[in-house]
């Protein structure tokens, strides 16, 4: 199979894609802005002087809600097809997922001791829930994949296959820790505690934005640093030491990443499946598998790819709002699907 | 130049390696024979660093193997393995290359590496094709002209284990590889490989190890390794042994 796309041109599509989504994001919506004043209120966010009073209601809207919204789901969506390509670098398999490792069921645990143990002990203050249940889930998550990187390891040398197994089981394990949380809860958090596990970009706002921007910002920059050493892994991890690559901290680097970059996505915005499986998958039929494109041609894919999904969830049932954990496995496991049954051919 | 002295490599109680004193010198090829679960792999594993040892050191060059930084070392030793997992599409110049990342040679020099690589491995012909497309021998071919070019030139100084690199291969093949091989030591580097083929060893290895159950049994010129005792008490063959009729070195021949 033959890249079909140089570099270069996968970049200005990229680029271009995440534009018309970033500005399609911004405008569509319950309220739909005309595209022009959207550009135009958006310039004027920034600082330029433009337009007039009728600008005022667009600036708001924008300010207010569609920007962090859209930030939110650009940096979901880039640290999650981020952290897919560092797992199926790790797991050498094209069809490994972040949630392998357990972070995400970690993460989905943490919320679920803050949903309904804060529901439990007669309600948390209004202000300080939302960061606790992040804070919870992102624990959650960095906790369980610490358990599952330990497990992992014997003698000094982790075994990606023995972490492969403990993953399955620790996933199975946090699952049955909500599934209690689940059974205990009444009514009110039940329901919260669904629509959570569904992921959603509602709801965002700058205070439960930034810790993720950082996040996303640090993985970004911190992978594509890794890109050769990556590559040499794919051959195989003996392979990679005798290339002069340090194979044990460069496993210990990805999980840790991962850790980071999902946990703060799930924490900020819930389980969005599949991105982190697909995008990457995707980016490599088009470019090939050199991580020195891959890396950053997915985070602008994934970003791209989760507004679009964001712009369904929003528009499609308006004015209510479908989960867009929901819109990415609706389109994503048919994908996953395709690409199994055409490697069979 | 590599070389161990009283090598023993333990896998959890059992020695499965022991009493090894070996030295590989600049510009040979030595064969490393014997038959399955002898600790061939054990010993290339010990070699490359890859398994611990429970007794002896490893020296590359002057200084013992674990001490070595790791990108220098890949400048100056470069492993076969048996078998690769690579399970991604990369093209067939994209893995050769791979062998170029311990080194900075810039891109231009790099391509011309990989080129005269792949040509020395026969695989000139795979070049843009995609690796997932290729048949388990081209795999093969195309990874030694990896570790070729890992090394490439070769000089004095530089070390070359190799796994069974002719496990996969077609007759000729077979042969176009080791002379590769012995090509590419004339240029300085010492060579180890791991062959399953008497006639083989014979053609292209300037000294034989011959291991058995762990311990070797043998070390020397194929004349002196290849004879029909020797053979018999480690792979319990019955063999006949002559001579090459045009070549000279020992032809062995099954009863």
């Amino acid at each position: 199979m033959k890249p079909v796309l140089t570099p270069r041109s996968l970049f200005i599509a990229l680029g271009l894609l995440l534009a018309l989504a970033l500005w399609l994001s911004l405008a569509l919506g319950p309220v739909s802005l005309p595209l022009l004043d959207t550009l135009q209120a958006a310039l004027r966010l920034l600082g330029a002087p433009l337009g007039g009073a009728e600008l005022d209601q667009a600036e708001l809207i924008l300010g207010q809600i569609r920007l962090p919204r859209t930030l939110l789901g650009l940096a979901v969506g880039a640290v999650l097809a981020l952290c897919g390509v560092a797992m199926q670098g790790l797991f050498r398999n094209p069809l490994a997922d972040p949630g392998l490792v357990g972070v995400s069921s970690g993460a989905a645990l943490g919320a679920a001791v803050a949903i309904v143990g804060g529901a439990a002990l007669g309600g948390l203050p209004q202000v300080y829930a939302p960061y606790l249940l992040s804070l919870c889930a992102f624990a959650g998550g960095l906790g369980v994949t610490a358990l599952v990187y330990r497990l992992g390891r014997r003698d000094g040398q982790t075994s990606v296959t023995t972490m492969l197994l403990a993953g399955i089981a620790l996933n199975a394990l946090a699952f049955a820790c909500i599934g209690l949380f689940t059974y205990l809860a009444d009514d009110a958090t039940l329901r919260t505690l669904t629509f959570w596990n569904l992921g959603s970009l509602n709801g965002a706002s700058y205070s439960r934005l930034w810790p993720l921007l950082l996040v996303t910002l640090a993985v970004a920059l911190w992978l594509p640093r890794r890109a050769k050493a990556l590559n040499a892994l794919l051959l195989g991890e003996s392979e990679a030491r005798h290339l002069g690559f340090a194979v044990e901290r460069l496993k210990r680097e990805l999980v840790f990443c991962t850790a980071l970059g999902v946990g703060a996505a799930v924490a900020a915005a819930g389980m969005i499946g599949f991105i982190g499986l697909v995008v990457p998958h995707l980016v490599r039929l088009l470019v090939g598998p050199d991580h020195r494109v891959l890396l950053p041609a997915s985070a602008l894919a994934g970003a791209s790819l989760l507004l679009f999904a964001d712009l369904i969830a929003r528009l499609l049932l308006a004015p209510a709002e479908l989960p867009i954990g929901i819109v990415t496995a609706l389109l994503g496991a048919p994908f996953f699907l395709y690409l199994l049954l055409r490697g069979r051919t | 130049m590599l070389r161990v002295e009283n090598l023993a490599v333990k896998r959890g109680p059992c020695t499965v390696l022991a009493e090894v004193d070996l030295a590989l010198l600049p510009g040979e090829v030595l064969g490393v024979l014997g038959p399955n679960g002898a600790g061939k792999s054990t010993l290339l594993g010990a070699l490359s660093g890859e398994l611990p040892v429970a007794q002896g050191q490893v020296w590359l060059g002057q200084q013992a193997l674990a001490d070595w930084n790791p990108v220098e070392r890949a400048q100056r030793l470069a492993v076969l393995p048996q078998t690769s997992t690579l399970s991604f599409a990369f093209s067939v110049e994209a893995v050769v290359g791979m062998g170029r990342l311990p080194h900075a040679s810039g891109q231009q020099r790099d391509a011309q590496i990989v080129g005269e690589a792949l040509a020395a491995a026969d695989a000139s012909h795979l070049a843009g094709r995609s690796y997932l497309a290729l048949s388990g021998g081209e795999r093969q071919r195309v990874h030694l002209a990896r570790v070729l070019a890992q090394l490439w030139p070769g000089a004095a100084g530089q070390v070359l284990l190799l796994d069974e690199p002719t496990s996969m291969l077609d007759p000729l093949h077979q042969h176009t590889t080791l002379q590769a091989v012995r090509r590419f030591a004339e240029q300085g580097a010492a060579v180890l490989v791991i062959v399953h083929d008497l006639n083989l060893a014979a053609r292209y290895c300037d000294r034989l190890l011959l291991l058995r159950e762990g311990r070797p049994y043998a070390l020397g010129s194929p004349e002196q390794v290849l004879r029909a005792e020797p053979l018999q008490a480690v792979f319990g063959l019955d063999v006949l042994v002559q001579q090459h009729p045009e070549r000279g070195h020992p032809l062995i021949i099954a009863r």
